[in-house]
């Protein structure tokens, strides 16, 4: 098993050791907010298991991810919605 | 989107240290047992980023056992729907799993109750079993301020994780008061490893205030947490910090439970001794049927697990131990029950729904959940009034009525692949309740 990946965070490479949730690669990779609410205001991960939809982010083209629950994978492509 | 259909005399949710003893001891007397949970581990929150390797020495013994037992694990599996009595469907990467169940274990933990007050939706005010969970799963915190506020043991247990990562502590503010906490913790004795639990914390914070009698009232910073307010009811003062980690004990996930049918007494699932629902087949143990911690829930998923197979005699012998625990949760629940002064934290403009960003004031307009979701959208985002739920049962004592698939945002896909509409046994029980 290679011990780093990498990934990128709104094309901002970040390389995390395996086993390492979506969300602390996007706080590692310095960058936030995770989403916009409705009315604008900025937001970040609130539960960090998977119960309030505050980490949400698009994973290689698929909206609405949740971050808190999704292992770094190699090659992975994320974008925040901030 | 790949349809898989599994069948299986037991099917456990939840893959925490209830659902894992139930499926051990159901796999270990010659049941055919399957287990679904929504995360990509094993050991649910509580045990999270342990292995079988690992230092924690009770989540390893049974990790490895469950990897033993010949159990089928199905990681990153959200239960969604129960569109007839012996099926449970759950969304997957891949598609979508219909599991059909002879017996149904019920072990769906807890979440962190969460209150709003100014500036609670700021980045960087998590949960402190949240925040902890993330940085054993990587997380950024050395050198990170952090304030610990709001209630419970698992605040102790969080900052001394946070500590242990590196964080910078500042304070540890619990709601309930000095007499309340103390009284607890002189209770302890008659658990095993509580108090020694306790105290290496304790030891280990040493240099951490932990205050009583303390909260939050207010959170700013311009893009995220920069400072909080604090109060002891008389006193106010602001703390510099880079987190606040607050959360107000847990609260059950009951959803599952209460969308199969099952009786909820005072917001737990109501069992019996051996942990069988209303519902027959319908088994639930750990957080769901009472707030306990790990140890409780063990004693709680070992007797589910044997009553699903059967094996009475050996359920039984778990009875005098797990009164133990309903103890223990009892004086948890009494030692941390929330002071009133928490209802008047939020102010007018404050955003009480954040999947919707309901303010307050829009909800004083609301006689119920109802109403609220009526007129404001209240609860109806994507985390289905989750958060807010708990917070609009405290403020203004609105209870949940109304459960429906799917349980979670799912994809298009996930529900037009399922053969029979979601809504059919609720149609059917609807119907019968009506005749």
């Amino acid at each position: 098993m290679r011990d780093h990946l990498t990934i990128s965070v709104n094309g901002k490479a970040v390389s995390v050791p395996p086993g390492t949730i979506l969300a602390a690669a996007v706080a590692q990779a310095g960058v936030s907010p995770f989403r916009t609410s409705v009315c604008g205001e900025p937001r970040g991960p609130l539960c960090g298991m998977g119960v309030c939809f505050e980490c949400c982010v698009t994973i290689n083209g698929k909206a609405y991810s949740r971050s808190c629950l999704t292992l770094c994978e190699e090659g992975m492509e994320v974008r925040t919605n901030g | 989107m790949a349809n898989q259909r599994l069948q299986s005399d037991v099917v456990v949710v939840g893959a925490g240290p209830a659902g894992i003893a139930a499926a051990c001891m159901a796999a270990e007397n010659g049941r055919k047992v399957s287990v679904v949970d929504n995360s990509p581990w094993l050991g649910g929150q509580i045990w999270r980023g342990a292995t079988a390797h690992s230092a924690h020495g009770l989540a390893g013994h049974w990790i490895d056992r469950l990897k033993k037992s010949g159990v089928s694990v199905m990681s990153n599996a959200t239960a969604f729907a129960a569109p007839s009595s012996h099926v449970l469907l759950a969304e997957t990467p891949d598609g979508v799993l219909e599991l059909s169940w002879k017996k149904l274990i019920l072990a769906t933990g807890a979440r962190e109750r969460f209150l709003p007050f100014p500036g609670w939706t700021l980045p960087g005010v998590m949960g402190p079993g949240g925040l902890y969970a993330m940085v054993k799963s990587g997380w950024p915190i050395a050198r990170k301020r952090v304030v610990v506020a709001g209630s419970g043991p698992l605040l102790l247990a969080a900052a001394d994780g946070l500590k242990q990562a590196g964080a910078s502590v500042g304070l540890l503010a619990e709601q309930a008061d000095w007499g309340q906490v103390l009284r607890f913790g002189m209770g302890l004795w008659r658990y095993p490893g509580k108090l020694l639990q306790g105290a290496g914390m304790k030891a280990r914070l040493l240099g951490v205030p932990y205050r009583c009698g303390r909260w939050p009232v207010k959170v700013e910073g311009t893009a995220r947490v920069e400072r909080v307010t604090l109060t002891d009811g008389s006193r106010s003062w602001t703390e510099d910090c880079d987190y606040l980690a607050c959360g107000f004990h847990l609260v059950p996930n009951v959803e599952l439970p209460c969308l199969l049918g099952c009786a909820i007494a005072n917001g737990f699932v109501r069992v019996s001794e051996f942990h069988l629902t209303s519902v027959p087949e319908v088994f639930c143990a750990g957080e769901p049927t009472g707030i306990g911690g790990a140890d409780s829930a063990l004693v709680e998923g070992q007797v589910a697990g044997l009553a699903a197979a059967e094996a009475w005699d050996r359920a039984r012998s778990f009875f005098s131990r797990r009164a133990a625990w309903q103890r223990f949760q009892a004086s948890l629940h009494q030692a941390f029950a929330l002071r009133p002064e928490l209802r008047q934290l939020a102010a007018p403009d404050t955003f009480v729904c954040r999947c919707e960003d309901v303010r307050l004031a829009d909800l004083k307009r609301c006689d119920s959940l109802r109403s609220a979701r009526l007129h404001t959208r209240c609860g109806m985002g994507s985390c289905q009034g989750r958060t807010c739920g708990p917070a609009v049962q405290f403020l203004f004592g609105w209870e949940e009525d109304s459960v429906r698939p799917p349980l979670f945002p799912v994809r298009l896909a996930s529900l037009t692949d399922v053969s029979s509409p979601l809504d059919k046994h609720r149609l059917e029980t609807d119907k019968s309740s009506r005749t």
